[in-house]
Order: structure tokens, then C-alpha cells, then sequence
């Protein structure tokens, strides 16, 4: 084990992958300076030159020429600059990528990953701090993983570049560097296993992204209360471990679900409707959501900082759905 | 490549192909057999057949709304596609992608796209994985003038000239997009002038021509095998049939369509061509048509006797269940 980044992690699983597969490549802008934005790239094309590529900024392009690179039997890496610019390429993530296999009869496969720096990061405001993870789940075709520690990052990225089918996969800016232990050997994560990051007997939270952190932390200050929570991380939403979330809810009867998105028909509410429909008789309290509220983010840090969900409301919420 | 006469044989056969598949979807459409949108190629014959007269079975072509013609100009079996136009389970995407989505990826034919300029990012991304895997191939983006209008466009084709990708754009500049003349809504009249944009070649030819429509891909094939880049090519060209069913065509008159058919007809234009070199007997004029028609005849039984797909069907293919990776 070593003590490393959840840059780092994604860092090192794009060279370790590129390493192993000639067909694997990295296409987005900025991607040769700097390793973009946060640097994840960085390195690649001193290894790999005829394997990169830094575009125009176009994003309808990029992913569209990924696509093709895709139906072509290559492993494309596309890093999309923020999170938002995807909806510049909306058409190719929904019409092309996510439709190719169904619609050709199970000939095409389609093996992209799109990586997402996504959420609040610095004060950028409203174009710059989506998630939007909610809207890919809803396309039938799109694989949407959510890694929270720097572990899963890199296990479910090089899980991500040998999936046969599309990835978006989500990067918390906040987390990129946070730390964490990652095994020294080579490892995979598979999509559609939850994995419970605290046991726990009173009620499950369940968290996504960053606020699987920041259930943890709400679990130790409940511990003051005498509460013992149990955290379960999903890590993938699209394909969703339903049976570990639904075990760990039958065990403890109560269940709060946290993003750090809007919960108005987000993927909270999903979860929070799975929940009800399978395990209603062995809840003992309606299921609570936390989240954003429905609105875009402001600017202001003081108003930032407002809307975007705190350990303290992950602590209110587990008190409210015991009491 | 050269235009020999065995190959202006295949090439005449494979007009006559697109055409009587065309004339007789349409008749299934009628009968009830085929349902949804159906854009028909009628007219635009030379184009398809032009571009892929030079092409090989592992170049890859993408294709538009309105892309029988291409798939079976690139060899796609008639019988299958007849199927898929169905809804059958014999179809070449066993029924799931219809017209609009005709595919064939045994033969690189990465299929037609729904979305007006969807396969322009795709197929230049096609070229960039050649380029990546240094291999040969040159890609083909067929896409309609008013595809032109799309952002897409510009952000596809500025990205195969930068990175020099072996792709030929392909614009079929049939003067309508929809219901609704190019000349009302265009603001430059000749899409091969954007070229110009990119800084790639841009030749404008006439798409009722198979001849001029060969030659000119031949030399953007050539040109982009060699790793020399891109091309654009406008063929103009002129479609028969309405947009697709429902089309009350009040955009144009009926002498409009008539003088097409007759003056500007692609198949008889071709006819005479071959005919002045001695290349086409009327024997062999009639032989080949006689093949076609019993083609599409066998192609329609095919599709007939196909069963529906299972129900069960509806759920497979979203992603491949099968796949696993192990922890
Ligand atoms: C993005 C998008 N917008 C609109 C449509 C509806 N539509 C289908 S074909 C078409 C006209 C396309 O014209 P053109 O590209 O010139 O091709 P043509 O039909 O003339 O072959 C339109 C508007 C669509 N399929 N996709």
C-alpha cells in the first residue's frame, strides 16, 4: 500500500493502462499543457506521443471523434475540461455513444471513457460546478461511476478503459487531492458492487462522490449521540448495486441518501424510490434525501458554501431519521 | 481507381441496385411491410456508387438519415437490409435500428445516423484511429448540405485537417434540407467552398455524373491514403421522392421533378457513357436488370419470411452483460 493522491491515483491508472493496451489514448483540451487543469494527464505525452492529443476547443468534436476511434476498435480517454462543457456534446453522449450497440443489433461496441471533473471546486459559479450524474443514469447504454477515494479512482478507471461499453466517469474537484492508501500491485474494481466503507447498526447512510467522506466524519460525531451508522458508497450508479444497499438498509431499518447535486428527481431520488420499493416493509422511517437545493450554484463563496451539503447535514438528517 | 470496363459494370449493376431497392421499399411502405421514416436515394444513385467504386472492404463509411444507397454500394446484402427495413429479426441490425440505422460493421459500414451531421465526429474519428494504428484505411463522412449548417461540421472537419486524418467528406447537395430549398436558409450556395475554411481541398462535381463523381473521390482517396489528409467534395444531386413519407412537397413542382428524371438521370446518363465505349450491349443492359429486379424480389421474400424479433429481444444489447472484470 502507499499513501497517494486521488490525482495521483487517476494519474497512474491512465499510464499503467496505456502501458499495458496500444489502444488506449487521451484526446481533450489542454491535455499536453499542463496534463490539464488538474494535471491528470500529465507525463503521457513524453511516453506516448503518437497517443495524445490535444484538440480545438470542440467538444460535439471530441467526443464525437471518439466515438468513431471507439467504433473503430480503439480505447479512447476523453477528458472534457469541466464537467459542464458536456453539454456541448450532448448529441454524441446520448444519440451516438450510448445508442451504437442497441441500435446495431449488438454489432458496435462502443469503449469510451469521458472523464468529468465535476462539483464544486473553486468559486466558478454556475457554469463551472455541476454534477449531472442523474442525467446520464437516465440513458440506457451509459455507465456512470462515482469513485470517492483515491482506491476506487484508480481501480474503477482502469476498470473504466477495458469496459466494452461508454463510461462518464465523474471527478469530484474537491477530492482530487485527498489521500489515501491504493495497493502497490495491479488491481480492478468491477462496476455494480457497492462497497460498505463503515459498518454500522442504526441506519444507512448511503454516499456518493464526496459525501462519502463526509458520511464518515458524520458518523464518528454521531457516535457522540450513540448512533452507529453504517456508510455504503455505490460506486457505480449505472449498473447499481441495489442487493447491497437493500441488505444493508433491511439490517438497520432506516436509510438517508446523499449527493451533492440538486435531490429534485436526482440520483438520491432514485435511490430513495429503489429503497422504498423493495424494502418498505423493513423501513422504520420514511427515507430521507439530502442535497442541493434546486438551484444553479452562485458565485459567492458565503452562498456557495450555503447550498452545498455539509457533514452537518448529514449528522441532522441520520438524527431525524432515528428520531 | 482507374475506371475499367468490368468496373463501370459493377458500378452501372450497383445503380440499378439502389434503385429498384429504393422503388421497392417504397412499395412496401405502401403495403404496410415498412413503417417509420423512409428517405429514399432515387436520384442520387452516382453518388454512393461513385464514391465507393473506390473504395476497399476495410475503408469505413458513415452515413445520414438517408443511407440505403451507401450500405449497399459499400456491398451490404440486399436481403438483410430489406430485412432490417422490416423490423425482422434476419435485419442486418436484427430489427432494432430500421431504416435510419442501417449497419454493417463486418464491412466497416459504421451505419446511418439519425441526427442531421451525427457521423461527421465519428467517422473523422474513424480516420484518427487508422492514423493512430498507422494503417491504410481512409474513412468516408457522406452527410446532406444541410448538415453543413451544424456546428458539428466545423468541429469535425477542422479536427481531420489539423490532425491530417485520411477521410474524405462526402456532401450530397441534393438542394433541399427537408421541406425547404437550400437557397432559403444556406447563405453560401456551394458547400465545397467551406473547404476553404479548413484549409483542405473542396472540389464541387456533378452527383448526377457517376464518372465525375468517381474520378473526383479518386483522387480525394488517393490523396488521403497517401496521409496527405482530407477533402471535401460536393456532388450536386437531386433526390426523387419526397423528404420522406408525409412530405406534401409544395416546395417544388412536378416539371421540376420531371425534367430531373428525364434530363439529368444518373442511370441513363451512365448508360450512354458506357454505350459510346461499346462497355454495355442492350443484352447486357437488360441481363442486369433482369438480375437486379429478381434480387430485390429474393431480397423481399427474405424479409417476409423473417420472423419478428422475440420480444425478449428489447432488452439485450443495451450494454454487453457479459462482460465482467474480476476484483
Ligand atoms: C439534428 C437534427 N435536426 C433535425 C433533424 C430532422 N431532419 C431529418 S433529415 C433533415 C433534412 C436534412 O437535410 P440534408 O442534410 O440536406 O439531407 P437530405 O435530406 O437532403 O438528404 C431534417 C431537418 C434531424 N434528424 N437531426
Amino acid at each position: 500500500m502507499s499513501t497517494i493522491t486521488f490525482r495521483d491515483a487517476l494519474h497512474s491508472a491512465i499510464h499503467e493502462e496505456m502501458a499495458r493496451d496500444d489502444s488506449v489514448f487521451v484526446i481533450g483540451e489542454d491535455v499536453i499543457a499542463q496534463g490539464g487543469p488538474y494535471t491528470v494527464t500529465e507525463g503521457v505525452v513524453d511516453k506516448y506521443p503518437d497517443r495524445i492529443f490535444q484538440t480545438p476547443i470542440a467538444e460535439a468534436g471530441i467526443v464525437g471523434l471518439g466515438v468513431g476511434a471507439a467504433l473503430a476498435g480503439m480505447r479512447p480517454v476523453v477528458e472534457i475540461m469541466y464537467l459542464d462543457f458536456i453539454t456541448c456534446a450532448m448529441d454524441e453522449v446520448v444519440n451516438q455513444a450510448a445508442k451504437m450497440r442497441y441500435m446495431t443489433g449488438g454489432q458496435a461496441s462502443v469503449p469510451i471513457v469521458i472523464r468529468l471533473p465535476c462539483g464544486l471546486g473553486r468559486y466558478v459559479a454556475a457554469q463551472h460546478s455541476q454534477i449531472m450524474e442523474s442525467w446520464f443514469m437516465h440513458v440506457p447504454g451509459l455507465q456512470v461511476v462515482v469513485p470517492s477515494t483515491p482506491k476506487d479512482a484508480k481501480g474503477l478507471l482502469k476498470t473504466a478503459v477495458r469496459s466494452p461499453d461508454p463510461v462518464m466517469f465523474m471527478e469530484y474537484k474537491r477530492i482530487y487531492t485527498s489521500e489515501g492508501e491504493v495497493p502497490d500491485e495491479e488491481f480492478l474494481i468491477p462496476f455494480g458492487e457497492a462497497e460498505v466503507k463503515r459498518e454500522g447498526e442504526d441506519a444507512t447512510v448511503i454516499g456518493i462522490g464526496p459525501m462519502v467522506g463526509k458520511s464518515l466524519e458524520a458518523g464518528v460525531l454521531l457516535e457522540d449521540d450513540g448512533f452507529d451508522i453504517e456508510v455504503v458508497d455505490p460506486r457505480t450508479l449505472s449498473p447499481l448495486d441495489t442487493d447491497t444497499i437493500c441488505e444493508s438498509v433491511r439490517k438497520t431499518g432506516r436509510a438517508v441518501v446523499c449527493e451533492e447535486d440538486s435531490s429534485f428527481a436526482g440520483t438520491g431520488a432514485e435511490i430513495a424510490a429503489m429503497i422504498a420499493e423493495s424494502c418498505f416493509k423493513d423501513l422504520q422511517a420514511p427515507v430521507i434525501r439530502v442535497g442541493m437545493p434546486h438551484v444553479p450554484m452562485p458565485f459567492a463563496p458565503s452562498l456557495a458554501d450555503s447550498v452545498v451539503p455539509r457533514v452537518d447535514d448529514v449528522v441532522d438528517a441520520v438524527r431525524r431519521v432515528i428520531a | 481507381m482507374a475506371l475499367t470496363e468490368e468496373l463501370a459494370k459493377k458500378m452501372y449493376t450497383d445503380m440499378w441496385r439502389i434503385r429498384m431497392f429504393e422503388e421497392e421499399a417504397n412499395r412496401q411502405l405502401g403495403l404496410g411491410n415498412v413503417v417509420g421514416a423512409l428517405h429514399l436515394y432515387c436520384g442520387e444513385e452516382a453518388v454512393a456508387v461513385g464514391v465507393c467504386s473506390n473504395l476497399r472492404d476495410d475503408d469505413y463509411i458513415v452515413g445520414t438519415h438517408r443511407s440505403h444507397g451507401h450500405c449497399l454500394a459499400k456491398g451490404a446484402d440486399m436481403e438483410h437490409t430489406m430485412a432490417e427495413l422490416f423490423g425482422k429479426a434476419d435485419g442486418t441490425c436484427s430489427g432494432k435500428g430500421g431504416s435510419m440505422h442501417v449497419a454493417d460493421l463486418s464491412l466497416n459500414i459504421l451505419g446511418a445516423n439519425g441526427i442531421v451531421a451525427g457521423g461527421l465526429g465519428p467517422g473523422t474519428g474513424t480516420a484518427l484511429a487508422s492514423k493512430i494504428r498507422k494503417s491504410d484505411q481512409v474513412s468516408v463522412c457522406f452527410f446532406g448540405d444541410g448538415a453543413a449548417a451544424r456546428g458539428t461540421f466545423h468541429e469535425a472537419i477542422t479536427m481531420g485537417a489539423l490532425w491530417n486524418l485520411p477521410v474524405v467528406y462526402v456532401c450530397e447537395n441534393n438542394g433541399f434540407q427537408q421541406w425547404v430549398r437550400r437557397e432559403t436558409v444556406a447563405v453560401v450556395d456551394s458547400v465545397a467552398t467551406m473547404a476553404g475554411s479548413y484549409g483542405i481541398p473542396g472540389v464541387s462535381v456533378d452527383g448526377q455524373n457517376v464518372v465525375e463523381v468517381h474520378e473526383a473521390v479518386s483522387e480525394a482517396v488517393d490523396r488521403a491514403r497517401r496521409g496527405e489528409g482530407p477533402s471535401l467534395i460536393e456532388a450536386r444531386t437531386y433526390r426523387y421522392f419526397g423528404h420522406s413519407p408525409g412530405d406534401l412537397e409544395e416546395y417544388r413542382t412536378r416539371d421540376e421533378v420531371e425534367d430531373w428524371r428525364t434530363n439529368r438521370d444518373p442511370i441513363n446518363t451512365f448508360r450512354a457513357y458506357m454505350e459510346e465505349r461499346q462497355w454495355l450491349t442492350e443484352r447486357e443492359d437488360e441481363e442486369i436488370q433482369e438480375a437486379t429486379s429478381a434480387e430485390v424480389t429474393k431480397a423481399v421474400k427474405f424479409a417476409e419470411d423473417s420472423a419478428v424479433p422475440g420480444i425478449e429481444e428489447a432488452l439485450t444489447d443495451v450494454v454487453d452483460t457479459a462482460w465482467r472484470v474480476e476484483a
